[in-house]
């Protein structure tokens, strides 16, 4: 079916795969704020009373001053349990998700996230352990994050591996932390202050220098879009803190010098630090700890299949060198009873490991502290400790493997109908410029977006990364059936054709989702970012800001 | 086991797509010298045996039968149908809603969860969400030195410890200095910061201050802001969400910024995460921001739908120049607040908040009644404060080994607090897990 086709949907706008009840009267409404669901006095959940016994014990013990009670209630929706599940149920069919739709947006790694992580998350044994709690009863919650952290180890080849970053950015925000650190403990923490940042790069690696102080240097990439290496020498001194590189590159390019990049670094005694967003194809291939990086961030929820949530939650631990493990943030899970190599051995074999004992270590007198409360999102652990150990070795390998030869399969299928600014082999991800197509027939690779969710896929990533002029980042991911990828393959041609035939079609699309496309401008330049009560007065006006440009990017 | 779904005729086919005659020809580009070799990752295991490996480490946990514990993460009832939203596919496995004509349901929600936490703070704007409430509290800060051009940041002492911790690291990267100031926690103190100690603070970004604070004081909140206005500085309230039920608002008492742990709206104790931190803020203040937000706006034929907007001052658009560096947040946590707080409403968030209340007052009565302990400070509070005959921590050990959480251990991190314990108590307290505390301590007496 091509966008011309499409049928036009109701006049709420929704197409055949979000058709959900009636909303209301209100036809440009697809579904109402919960708010104007609200009746006064309707209730979900109710708790118990307090007993008589409670009042009466209590009874002695001060109460809450007047001075601190709030004058008026909350004004939280009132509504019944059915009114609430069914408004969030509609709203689930307005999203696109991997479970429902293929979604090769690059950078992400939008791979299946397998339902028996899921299980393990919710196990009350895991789910319910208070951090706080006496480690004696804590054992198998501070052996899983060790567990963890000695696949991660293993698999990255470093020599330790924090767990306690959030996300990928604030892996990285510790990373640099521990860079400066190391710097200070060297005394040259005064004079590096300089990060040297491929043009490539992810938005997050010049806001993370910038958020520990350091000043942003931007390296050029060559012809072949690898890192230029006279443009690195020639940034590189004894004022640069650390190089951060992306490899495989955001161009779903392995950087192919890597070896004497990581020399040229160690030369100017800065740290190298590798995102490691892109891990997922060169599982089993490539070692970043193991040839001389410093750092790397894993993300867990793209590698290692937690799920994204719609933005979260993720989490982005650690691997460091032997040089910086001592600044790594505290605590640390540690075995304090019983010997490594056996209990790893007891453990990947499912044999008891009672014996041994765990705790976590806050004496790090090095350590640049903690970046986050308690010891990271636990929860995602669990998810990525579950899925390496289902693929375990030769399983981790053919992720790699499958990501690689789908992007490449998308390389070769599209590179005749799409331009390929750097036509060579891919690793997990490909991108393509849409550049001809907007020179030719004035459809710009937003166009293009819009017209591929009327296929129902989710968009590639565009406008990203920034050295590509109408970039399209597809990252297929491994988990995808050749049908899947066929199909895709097809679709990206018809809109390749209809852009040539009928680009007035290409702007009016998406045709076939709920809403279409969104004013962005004018949310930034009058922003109403909350629900305001019918009696409520004026609000106030933001101070005015600039429109950030439409294209989203990773 | 992998997901992988390619049969060898799949990839057969595929690789003579590409022109290539295995896959270790796709792999030729790393450089011989940097390719990896073995490594000592475990065999697949399929899910029979997986299932078996997590029920051993979980078998390996003791959940404790009766738990006073807080100090920052609580138990309370999650409804179940709180479960049932974020467990939707169409919630949980969606990315970041860069494409809005199909994330309006993320979107939508985002909406909603800013809107609940401004009518919960009385603030003008509130974020997506942040990592959690420490973190979140430490970019509060820094949105304070963005805000009046200042390097120095106060924290009362009454505000959680890991947090106090967080925000140092935060800190320590730019250069920002991190000015404590006390409580008074001496024998006959009232655990709350003095607003005279404000008044002396030099060229300071913010006051940072914690209701109830972290040894579950009152702090003196109007006084606090007031006294941090005259200073130039900004106000950060750390708040605790379930409280807002009953205690003024933030917006209300004059707090700049508001940052919290959402962690009590629904969200599992896991370990310590998961949580989801809150932050919210003066309209005037938004451009210096950090994290995402959310706005209505309308399409061309004048339906109403949801944008990620501002992002001008976002990572992915402004990079070197953004006001943080945050991408990936905690949407799902988010989503479970706003379910929670829809799902409880005004009325139930209140019987949370005052059943919590009524019973850690029915904890501490029974407790300094039966002789075995003593409030710390005086004052009304949640969670509570008591002080027991020494040795407390020994004490505090023995009753784990029963099943018996006697909640936090003051002295490790603060020794003026010896012999101090920090109990808490939620509406999941039952008169018989406080009968239960007071038989044990009597046991041990």
């Amino acid at each position: 079916m091509s966008v011309a086709e499409a049928p036009r949907s109701n006049a709420s706008g929704r197409g055949a795969a979000f058709s959900g009840p009636n909303a209301g009267d209100d036809l440009t409404v697809v579904e109402p704020l919960i708010f104007e669901r609200s009746r006064a006095e309707r209730r979900a959940v109710r708790f118990p009373r307090p007993s008589e016994r409670a009042r009466a014990a209590g009874d002695g013990q001060p109460q809450l001053p007047a001075s601190v009670l709030r004058a008026q209630a909350p004004r939280l929706p009132e509504v019944s349990e059915l009114d609430m599940l069914r408004h969030f149920n509609r709203l689930a069919r307005l999203n696109m998700a991997i479970d429902l739709n293929f979604y090769p947006l690059g950078s992400c790694t939008m791979k299946y996230n397998p339902k028996v992580n899921e299980w393990a998350a919710r196990l009350p044994g895991l789910a319910e352990s208070h951090p706080l709690d006496p480690q004696a009863l804590n054992q198998g919650s501070l052996e899983l994050m060790w567990l963890l952290a000695e696949l991660l180890k293993e698999i990255s080849g470093f020599e330790a591996v924090s767990l306690q970053p959030a996300a990928g950015a604030h892996g990285e925000l510790t990373g640099m932390l521990m860079t400066r650190a190391y710097h200070g403990a060297h005394g040259e923490g005064e004079q590096r202050m300089k990060v040297l940042v491929p043009d490539s790069a992810h938005g997050t690696n010049p806001a993370t220098a910038t958020m520990v102080g350091y000043q942003t240097v931007t390296i050029r990439s060559n012809e072949r879009g690898g890192i230029d290496l006279e443009a690195l020498r020639s940034a590189l001194g004894p004022d640069v803190a650390a190089l951060m590189i992306t490899n495989p590159s955001t161009l779903g390019i392995f950087e192919d010098q890597i070896d004497q990049v990581l020399a040229a670094v160690r030369e100017a005694g800065a740290i190298a630090y590798m995102d490691g967003a892109n891990l997922n194809a060169i599982l089993g291939r490539f070692r970043p700890g193991q040839v001389g990086f410093d750092i790397m961030h894993f993300n867990l929820h793209k590698t290692f299949s937690t799920p994204h949530g719609g933005g979260g939650p993720g989490a982005g631990p650690v691997g460091v060198s032997e040089r910086m493990e001592p600044f790594l943030p505290a605590p640390m899970p540690v075995l304090i009873d019983g010997d490594a190599a056996e209990v790893r051995a007891n453990a990947w074999a499912g044999r008891s490991t009672a014996g041994a004992r765990f705790a976590l270590n806050d004496a790090r007198p090095q350590s640049i502290g903690k970046v986050r409360s308690l010891y990271g999102n636990f929860g995602m652990f669990v998810r990525a400790y579950t899925y390496i150990r289902s693929n375990g070795d030769a399983g981790l390998r053919t992720i790699s493997e499958d990501a690689v030869l789908a992007a490449n399969y998308l390389r070769v299928k599209l590179h005749d109908v799409y331009d390929l600014p750097y036509d060579r082999l891919s690793k997990h991800e490909v991108v393509f410029s849409g550049r001809r197509q907007k020179r030719e027939h004035g459809v710009t690779t937003l166009d293009i977006a819009k017209a591929i969710l009327d296929h129902g896929i989710h968009p590639p990533t565009i406008y990203f990364p920034l050295i590509v002029e109408e970039a399209l980042m597809v990252e297929p991911t491994e988990t995808e059936s050749l049908e899947t990828l066929d199909h895709f393959v097809d679709v990206m041609r018809e809109i390749a054709e209809l852009a040539a035939s009928d680009p007035a079609a290409m702007k009016r699309a998406p045709v076939t989702t709920p809403v279409g496309r969104l004013d962005e401008t004018a949310a930034a330049r009058r922003p109403d970012l909350r629900y305001v009560f019918p009696d409520e007065g004026d609000v106030p006006d933001a101070p005015s800001m600039a429109p950030a440009r439409e294209a989203p990017t990773t | 086991m992998t997901y992988s779904p390619h049969t060898d005729a799949d990839r057969a086919r595929m690789l003579d797509a590409v022109g290539v005659a295995s896959v270790e020809d796709l792999f030729a580009d790393i450089p011989a010298g940097v390719r990896a070799g073995a490594w000592a990752v475990p065999p697949p295991l399929v899910e029979q045996e997986v299932r078996a490996e997590l029920a051993r480490l979980a078998g390996r946990n003791r959940i404790a039968e009766v738990s006073f514990l807080g100090a920052g993460a609580y138990r309370h009832l999650i409804p179940s149908v709180v479960g049932e939203v974020i467990g939707r596919s169409e919630f949980a496995t969606s990315y970041t809603p860069y494409q809005p004509e199909v994330s309006q349901g993320t979107l939508q929600s985002i909406y909603e969860f800013q809107s609940l936490i401004c009518e919960l703070t009385d603030m003008e704007v509130a974020t997506a969400s942040h990592y959690d409430g420490a973190t979140a509290t430490a970019e509060a800060a820094m949105m304070a030195c963005r805000l009046t051009r200042r390097s120095r940041v106060a924290v009362s002492a009454g505000v959680n410890p890991d947090y106090r911790r967080v925000l140092e690291t935060y800190c320590a990267g730019p250069g920002i200095e991190v000015v404590i100031v006390p409580v008074d926690l001496a024998e006959g103190g009232d655990g709350t910061t003095d607003p005279a100690a404000v008044a002396d603070l030099q060229e300071v970004a913010c006051l940072i201050a914690a209701q109830p604070n972290y040894y579950g004081q009152l702090e003196p909140m109007r006084e606090l802001a007031d006294a941090t206005h005259a200073t130039g500085a900004q106000f950060v309230a750390v708040v605790e969400p379930t409280s807002l039920a009953l205690l003024e608002a933030p917006g209300t008492y004059g707090a700049d910024i508001v940052a919290a742990e959402g962690q009590p709206l629904g969200i599992p104790i896991n370990f310590g995460g998961p949580y989801v931190g809150l932050m919210a803020a003066r309209m005037a203040s938004v451009r210096q921001m950090p994290g995402r937000l959310v706005g209505a706006t309308r399409d061309a034929q004048g339906r109403k739908g949801y944008v990620l907007t501002l992002q001008a001052r976002e990572q992915h658009i402004r990079r070197e120049k953004a006001a943080s560096n945050i991408c990936t947040n905690q949407a799902l946590m988010a989503l479970a607040a706003t379910a929670y707080l829809i799902a409880v409403g005004p009325n139930g968030l209140r019987e949370v908040a005052e059943l919590s209340m009524t019973q850690a007052r029915q904890l501490a009565g029974a407790l300094e009644s039966a002789g075995l302990a003593e409030r710390r400070f005086g004052g009304a509070s949640r969670p509570a404060v008591a002080r027991r005959r020494p040795p407390a921590a020994r004490r505090h050990a023995t009753l784990a080994e029963r099943g018996i959480v006697a909640g936090h251990v003051l002295e490790r991190a603060e020794p003026m607090l010896r012999d101090t314990l920090l109990l808490a108590a939620t509406e999941l307290t039952t008169d018989d897990d406080i009968a239960c505390l007071v038989a044990a301590l009597e046991e041990t007496r």
